[in-house]
């Protein structure tokens, strides 16, 4: 994922109790315990907003008694950990190949154009999407499609289709 | 011959979802006939159906099975739902319509392999699947068929669900099991093979989603049933996720040996009107390209890609039709590898970078002469030289399109646009 490097608020980052109980949780489920890395920043992830901050890395060193570098390790290898800030909305179009052929990158540009967001990995002023082009996601046969969020897929989709998706979303932000 | 519905016989039923509605029609027979027979018995039942992988590498099953060391040592069973190869959808598709069928296939494998504690490595953006797996784990373990003494055998197995987190790498098994450990996907050198030292350092197999299901069928049917469908060295069924320009792209369940342009003119409904048919990608983005002469005659079975100089794969076609730039089609494909590269071995991260730039470099005009056969000399330096097949995996596709579409290439090198009239060029380079 292209990113855009942006002035990044620093901001305090702890746990919730519940979040601290879950880590907690996942620490025994595994055979080992830093198997538990990556579901423990996925919560932390959804915890601050949406992204992996230096400090939600020091949190869960602390919470999980795990190195920073190990879990830092973990957050920069897989793509769904997201080191930058991303809107209320990170959508996530697959551009690969088949989605490549029928159309991802135009539909991506499309809902980027009426989003406000003048690259991928940038923020729409409004602070509701970030887009990323990503890689084949698995749905190949419903091509163009996305994923917002970690939330289950949007295929079968058009330009039209995505603009729609694009309004529809920001009206459900109440903006 | 056509569509057969062997392994996906319920999936158009939602109530197969659940366990009650898989033990409706037959499901936890088949574990519980297992849990009767000798492990030895069952996998000799696996090596005589001649099942193959059904992930991608196209291994023997039962023949995988066989390299576990008799050392006393505990043993793990991981089954790979990273399905990340491009094209490829069918996991998903079983996942989410039969995930007894899954959970089934792997206790049998698990008692067949002396294993008692078994994962599902599923890919993070996979959460629809894995929250229905969840439930499916959850049901199966209050019915005590996830746990201590299953159905009174004296057999434990404890079974439970990994999530990734976005890397096609960990699809490598070594790379998924370095995943499971709690480190970046990293493969690791072999050997020694994960039978030997995988996960944890202990005797591990890795098998695949559609291949574990298929263990179901061979302990009901038993080794020698399972070949009714298939071929002498393709035996049995295989799932096909197809997609591209057909009428009516998905997931199709055929008996291996099966005709692939029947496949995409009866079940898939032919191409788009008007359209001929240009290519085809028989086994995800790594599978060389076919071109349509070598589609004709092309049978869906292991020996048949391998004399066309491709590969079965994991069953993932796309269909390419005259409408598409093969230039641009190959530009998503090595932005593909080279992000997805691990960054271990030199000639994956270097080369599939540099084959992104020169690919890039052609589609915006800034084609040099004598790019084409530097992609092929980069490509063709990239080929068994990394501690995994991902470098292989990314300069094959270059050198099938290379090759078999050279003149697009030197095309659009020269005139600085595609040769195939109309195509709209996507023009953005940061992709």
């Amino acid at each position: 994922m292209e990113m855009q490097k942006q002035p990044i608020p620093r901001k305090a980052f702890k746990l919730s109790p519940e979040g601290v109980a879950y880590v907690k949780n996942e620490l025994v489920r595994y055979e080992q315990k830093q198997s538990a890395i990556i579901r423990s920043l996925y919560r932390a992830q959804d915890e601050n907003g949406g992204w992996v901050s230096p400090e939600v890395i020091a949190e869960l060193s602390n919470v999980m008694d795990i190195p920073a570098a190990q879990i830092e390790e973990v957050a920069t290898f897989y793509t769904m950990f997201n080191k930058q800030p991303v809107g209320k909305y990170h959508i996530q179009v697959c551009c690969t190949l088949t989605c490549g052929m029928l159309g991802g990158r135009e539909l991506t540009d499309s809902m980027m154009k009426e989003a406000g967001c003048s690259r991928t990995g940038e923020m729409s002023k409004d602070g509701l999407f970030t887009f990323s082009k990503v890689e084949c996601l698995g749905s190949c046969d419903t091509a163009p499609m996305l994923q917002v969020n970690r939330d289950p897929y949007i295929e079968g989709l058009n330009e039209q289709k995505g603009i729609e998706l694009v309004r529809s979303l920001r009206a459900k932000a109440g903006k | 011959m056509a569509e057969v519905k062997y392994l996906s016989e319920h999936y158009d039923k939602k109530e197969y979802r659940t366990l009650e509605g898989y033990k409706k029609h037959g499901g936890y027979e088949m574990l519980a006939k297992a849990l009767k027979m000798q492990p030895q018995q069952i996998i000799d039942e696996v090596k005589a159906s001649g099942l193959r992988g059904r992930g991608g590498a196209g291994f023997p099953t039962g023949a995988k099975w066989g390299f576990l060391p008799n050392n006393g040592e505990p043993r793990y069973l991981l089954c790979n739902a990273d399905e990340s190869e491009p094209g490829t959808f069918k996991d998903r598709v079983m996942m989410e319509k039969a995930p007894h069928q899954l959970i089934e296939g792997m206790l049998i494998s698990a008692f067949a392999v002396k294993s008692h504690k078994a994962y599902i490595y599923i890919r993070g953006e996979y959460m629809g699947p894995a929250a229905i797996l969840e439930e499916a784990i959850r049901e199966a373990k209050a019915a005590g068929l996830i746990g201590k003494n299953i159905m009174g055998s004296g057999f434990d197995c404890d079974l439970d669900l990994y999530l990734g987190a976005g890397a096609y790498i960990c699809g490598e098994e070594t790379g998924l099991i370095s995943s499971l450990e709690g480190y970046k996907g990293q493969p690791k050198l072999k050997p020694p093979f994960p039978a030997v030292q995988g996960y944890l350092r202990k005797p591990t197999i890795v098998n695949n989603v559609e291949t574990l299901a298929a263990v179901v069928n061979i302990v009901r049917d038993g080794g020698a049933g399972y070949r009714k469908y298939g071929t002498e060295k393709s035996a049995g069924t295989k799932l096909f996720s197809i997609s591209g320009n057909v009428n009516k792209p998905g997931t199709y369940e055929v008996p291996l040996g099966y005709k692939l342009m029947d496949l995409i003119n009866n079940e898939c409904g032919g191409l788009k009107p008007g359209r001929k048919l240009k290519a085809f990608v028989p086994g995800g983005s790594s599978a060389p390209v076919l071109n349509a002469a070598e589609c004709q005659n092309a049978t869906l079975d292991y020996e048949c890609m391998t004399q066309l100089g491709s590969m079965l794969g994991s069953g993932a076609i796309i269909v390419i039709d005259d409408s598409n730039c093969m230039v641009d089609t190959l530009s998503t494909i090595t932005h593909f590898y080279h992000h997805e590269s691990c960054g271990q071995c030199t000639p994956c991260r270097e080369g599939t970078g540099w084959i992104e730039k020169i690919v890039h470099g052609i589609i915006h005009g800034h084609g040099k002469p004598g790019d084409v056969d530097l992609l092929l000399k980069i490509s063709d330096n990239m080929k068994g030289r990394t501690i995994c097949a991902l470098s292989d995996a990314a300069a094959l596709p270059v050198l099938s399109f290379v090759t078999k579409f050279r003149d697009e290439f030197e095309y659009f090198i020269q005139e600085k646009r595609s040769k195939v009239k109309g195509t709209q060029i996507y023009a953005q380079m940061h992709h």
